[in-house]
């Protein structure tokens, strides 16, 4: 079979670009290995016979960034919008009350309105607040989006700019956990793409959470015209001897096209394209998380936590690294999805709870010591949503706990790698022509950030390219 | 097709892309961006619609050439003659 391009992945990235390259008549084909799409933003069921029915999760959604209001023009969400030719209302929006920044002796609120962190760090970091000011005209005025950039910490430049480090800190937790592939630190442009997205933006779920946009992505791209193959598993990238990407080997059944895009991670296709094997080869990510879904029987009452998110760290200095151990229950994202508006105020409650993670450890361990330390990290992460709301005397009605290899086994992204690769293609190529690498490993993160990789690089390479191809 | 026929297309479609504007205060002589929140994504968007619908080809060097409304009009008009 031939087709004008292929996608490998049916994440937010790959029904992107298929939806773009549809759009203008390309034919096109998504092939995702999963049974279902989303990739590393997707969702699963368990059941819970207790109850008599089936509980549907979200697995990476705490928080949709770039939220915006309707309307409003000119932002990441509004150009995603405009391109994929979908609907603000069909979102179904819910933003944040407010997030927090929580350390041992000091708390900063954001908001979707910029303003409060402003006064935030004015009352708590009185000192800081011309250099604060600083920060964010270099922020507004960096182009984050010039995809010749190479890699400047973050770190450095906001030395530079601020005296204290623990406002460095703070700032720089939720940006570090919520998108850096590399650790303790994160590549500059990177840092801007996530201060506008968090801060200057903010947070907002969709109501009935990722599988909204994933219906969404996938309507539109029916809508299109555009073919999507579940239960596919590329075995193989082919190229032929000058180079040039041919087509992918489904285990049997060869697919041809002369434009590939990968959505699966740059390691990932160096992996299954012999052409790109070199001692160079992008290097596999360490940031791997745990997560722990609990249900409760009752709302967490607002006088008690009314914060959308909570990024906590009680160490002494914020580490973002691989746990030393299996995991670290020192730092903690806390998300209350509750908290979105708009969502109802009786009912269960839930409490999602994130924790740095090392794969290596929890690689070696037998199945039953698997179940038990997963079973501590429940513990552990009950402790800390008692330290948060101790008057809480809700009862867990269910819960369920995801390691990396849980994500490993279904994202296929190895070592459970969340952010991806520290080695990141900006503009997309990779040494073999027509072979292009789209979503995290492009280095757009979160659902907005792929969504928007697969929209420029379908852009760059599957429409503007194709002229030049003939 | 007349000079209207063609400035009607390309209305046309920038309301498709960008159903948000305003294209009936649009300021022939001006600048596209400056008038409407158009970005170069916008423009390729118009490129492909012409390529798409009428089978119209703007070579990526000539881009620029859709500028403002009346530069696209004119250099469209013999693309449709």
């Amino acid at each position: 079979m031939k087709y004008d391009a292929i996608v490998i992945g049916a994440g937010m990235s790959g029904l992107a670009a298929g939806i773009r390259l549809a759009m203008f008549d390309k034919k096109v084909v998504i092939l995702e290995k999963h049974s279902i799409s989303g990739g590393l933003n997707s969702y699963y069921q368990r059941r819970n016979f207790d109850q008599g029915g089936v509980r549907q999760f979200d697995v990476g959604l705490h928080a949709l960034t770039n939220f915006i209001k309707k309307g409003e023009k000119g932002k990441p969400f509004s150009k995603l919008l405009k391109q994929l030719r979908l609907s603000y209302d069909d979102f179904k929006l819910c933003p944040q009350t407010h997030s927090r920044i929580s350390f041992p002796d000091v708390e900063l609120k954001f908001s979707n309105e910029f303003d409060l962190l402003m006064t935030e760090v004015s009352e708590k970091f009185p000192k800081e607040i011309d250099s604060f000011a600083v920060l964010v005209e270099k922020v507004k005025g960096f182009n984050e989006l010039d995809l010749s950039l190479g890699y400047t910490s973050s770190r450095d430049t906001l030395k530079k700019i601020f005296k204290d480090d623990l406002l460095i800190e703070m700032i720089l937790c939720p940006l570090l956990i919520y998108g850096s592939a590399w650790e303790d630190d994160m590549d500059f442009a990177q840092f801007v793409i996530m201060f506008k997205s968090l801060y200057f933006e903010g947070f907002s779920r969709p109501e009935g959470g990722v599988r909204t946009i994933i219906s969404l992505l996938l309507k539109r791209l029916e809508e299109v015209g555009g073919e999507i193959r579940f239960k596919s598993s590329v075995t193989s990238i082919l190229t032929s001897e000058m180079g040039q990407v041919v087509g992918v080997d489904l285990g049997g059944e060869i697919l041809y096209a002369p434009i590939i895009l990968s959505s699966i991670g740059y390691p990932e296709t160096v992996r299954i394209t012999p052409a790109l094997e070199s001692p160079s080869s992008p290097r596999v990510g360490a940031m791997t998380f745990l997560e722990s879904i609990f249900i409760f029987d009752k709302k967490i009452p607002l006088d008690q936590n009314n914060s959308t998110i909570v990024f906590y760290n009680n160490a002494k200095n914020y580490s973002y690294r691989p746990a030393t151990n299996l995991y670290d229950s020192t730092s903690a994202v806390v998300c209350f999805p509750d908290n979105y508006e708009a969502q109802k105020n009786s009912g269960e409650g839930v409490i999602r709870v994130t924790f740095m993670a090392n794969y290596a450890h929890w690689k070696e361990l037998g199945r039953e010591e698997y179940d038990l330390k997963k079973e501590q990290v429940g513990e552990s992460a009950l402790k800390l949503i008692k330290t948060m709301v101790p008057r809480f005397d809700g009862k867990v009605l269910f819960k369920d706990i995801f390691s990396p290899l849980t994500i490993e086994r279904y994202t296929w992204h190895l070592n459970g790698t969340v952010y991806g690769s520290i080695d990141k293609t900006r503009d997309g190529t990779t040494k073999v022509a027509g072979l292009f690498i789209i979503g995290t490993d492009q280095g757009f993160l979160g659902i907005i950030g792929s969504i928007l990789s697969g929209i420029s690089m379908a852009n760059l390479h599957g429409l503007m390219g194709a002229k030049h191809e003939v | 097709m007349t000079a209207s026929n063609v400035r009607q297309i390309v209305l046309d479609i920038i309301s498709d892309i960008a159903p948000d504007e305003d294209v009936t205060v649009i300021d022939d002589a001006k600048s596209l961006r400056e008038q409407l929140d158009l970005d170069s994504m916008d423009f390729l968007d118009i490129v492909m619609e012409l390529r798409k619908r009428h089978k119209v080809e703007v070579p990526q060097e000539d881009y620029s050439k859709l500028a403002t409304l009346e530069s696209c009009v004119s250099y469209l008009s013999p693309k449709f003659a």
